[in-house]
């Protein structure tokens, strides 16, 4: 329970930071994307249940404000959770190297994917252009707050995961 | 045995397989419903105007008072300036006015003779202030802090400092979506406000960072339009009120069907430092079958 709030409360807070203060603190135009740190992270942490979970709701809060129609940001928010929750075998809370590598692969790829299905299919054709300029300062900006972020993530969420094995003790 | 079944002293789980595979239906149940109508939008609306837009709210105040407090600092200096420089011009205005206004009375009894209604009287305006940008990148919208509740609607204009901003797409109780005309998705009937040709203005991405728009279909065959020449909505769109300035014609091509141009258009508003905007709360007429 305890969990599922602070979740909730991570959620929107980083929708909220996002589409205010990171729109004011933009880099030529580029915001950092939050949802992406947050669902994979949580994703690669607690497994793919959990990631597809957080991934369903970060895109639905922002197909409900900026999407056109539901569902679109959830679906793809949601798989890349649920791809990250594969990778919580070999995850390690110690290594650093893992989460960077796996928070840029998933931002690239919402960025691509949202290239294909949105701008491709309405014969905007120059993704070299729109690579440059939108999806690869995106990936950048996005780690560089990785930095801040998810050292914060992982200890709310080891912090989390001992108050529960505490719970569970005490019910034993 | 099946993940599924429910052993005896077990609690319930279902795989995360299955899971995904149920919300994935669920989405592209969603997407077909809700690209044709719109049954969802009111519930969900509403329901994140109550949890989402409070919390806007308040980051929204903590930033504009911060923001104002330095540019008060940075300011001072540049505003003395400034002081000076419109009095100037304050002078100018208030001599070219007294010209106009005896126009003015001249055009009115011309009006009265033809007897003309004024074609834009005033329409009426609702302020608002912006609490946030698209989370994104691809695409410029924002939402402000009024909705339903204040009388708003989708595919309401919305202006600020004499032009056009964008239009109403999405209403909850207490906020609103505002897409941007230079949203890459989004299209406006333009004209030429001398020559008064029909033309499309686009929002591109491209562009955007330039704060540029594009504009094309130009149907210009005596060459009479000029780059500078002002652009305003057309009395043919049937989502935006007519005579809203748009901007000005900073570029013109021909296209090399030799019979359309394109071009460039400097919007006239400033999109990137915007705070506060006005949204028309008269609609265009429209007529229904």
């Amino acid at each position: 329970m305890l969990r599922k709030i602070i979740v909730t409360i991570f959620i929107i807070v980083c929708f909220v930071l996002q589409s205010s203060v990171f729109s004011a603190l933009s880099f030529a135009g580029i915001i950092p994307n939050l949802m992406i740190i947050l669902t994979s992270s949580f994703g690669f942490m607690r497994g793919e249940k959990e990631g597809l979970l957080i991934g369903f709701f970060c895109g639905l809060l922002n197909d409900i404000f900026f999407g056109g129609f539901l569902g679109f940001y959830a679906l793809l928010l949601m798989y890349i959770g649920y791809l990250n929750g594969k990778f919580s075998k070999i995850f390690y809370p110690e290594d650093i190297k893992l989460p960077l590598v796996l928070i840029v692969v998933s931002d690239l790829s919402y960025g691509i994917i949202c290239y294909i299905l949105t701008f491709m299919l309405r014969s905007r054709f120059a993704f070299s252009y729109y690579f440059m300029h939108i999806i690869l300062p995106e990936a950048l900006y996005t780690i560089v707050v990785t930095l801040f972020l998810y050292p914060a993530i992982l200890k709310i969420n080891e912090k989390l995961e001992a108050h529960e094995g505490k719970r569970a003790q005490k019910f034993v | 045995m099946s993940p599924i079944i429910k052993r005896k002293g077990e609690r319930f789980t279902l795989p995360s397989k299955y899971l995904l595979f149920i919300l994935t239906i669920l989405c592209t149940v969603m997407m077909l419903v809700t690209f044709g109508t719109d049954v969802f939008n009111r519930p969900f609306n509403a329901l994140v105007g109550y949890v989402i837009v409070p919390f806007q709210q308040g980051i929204e105040k903590v930033g504009s008072w911060l923001y104002n407090r330095s540019e008060e600092l940075v300011q001072i200096r540049s505003l003395l300036e400034e002081n000076t420089q419109l009095k100037e011009e304050v002078a100018a205005l208030i001599e070219e006015n007294t010209l106009l206004q005896q126009d003015k009375y001249e055009l009115n009894k011309l009006r009265e003779l033809f007897d003309l209604d004024e074609q834009y009287s005033e329409y009426n305006k609702v302020g608002a202030r912006i609490l946030g940008r698209d989370a994104g990148n691809w695409y410029s919208a924002f939402l402000i802090d009024k909705g339903e509740e204040d009388g708003l609607a989708v595919d309401m204009n919305v202006i600020a400092g004499g032009g056009l901003v964008g239009r109403i797409t999405s209403v909850g109780p207490n906020w609103a979506r505002v897409t941007s005309i230079i949203s890459d998705n989004n299209h406006v009937s333009g004209m030429t406000l001398s020559t008064e040709d029909n033309m499309t203005v686009s929002g591109d991405l491209k562009l955007m960072a330039n704060g540029c728009i594009t504009f094309s279909e130009l149907v210009d065959g005596q060459d009479r339009v000029r780059e500078g020449d002002k652009v305003v909505t057309s009395n043919i769109s049937d989502k935006y009120l007519p005579n809203i300035l748009i901007g000005y014609i900073s570029s013109i091509n021909k296209d090399s069907n030799n019979l359309t141009k394109s071009g460039e258009i400097v919007p006239a508003v400033d999109f990137e430092h915007l705070g506060e905007v006005l949204i028309i709360t008269d609609r265009k007429q429209t007529v229904t079958e």
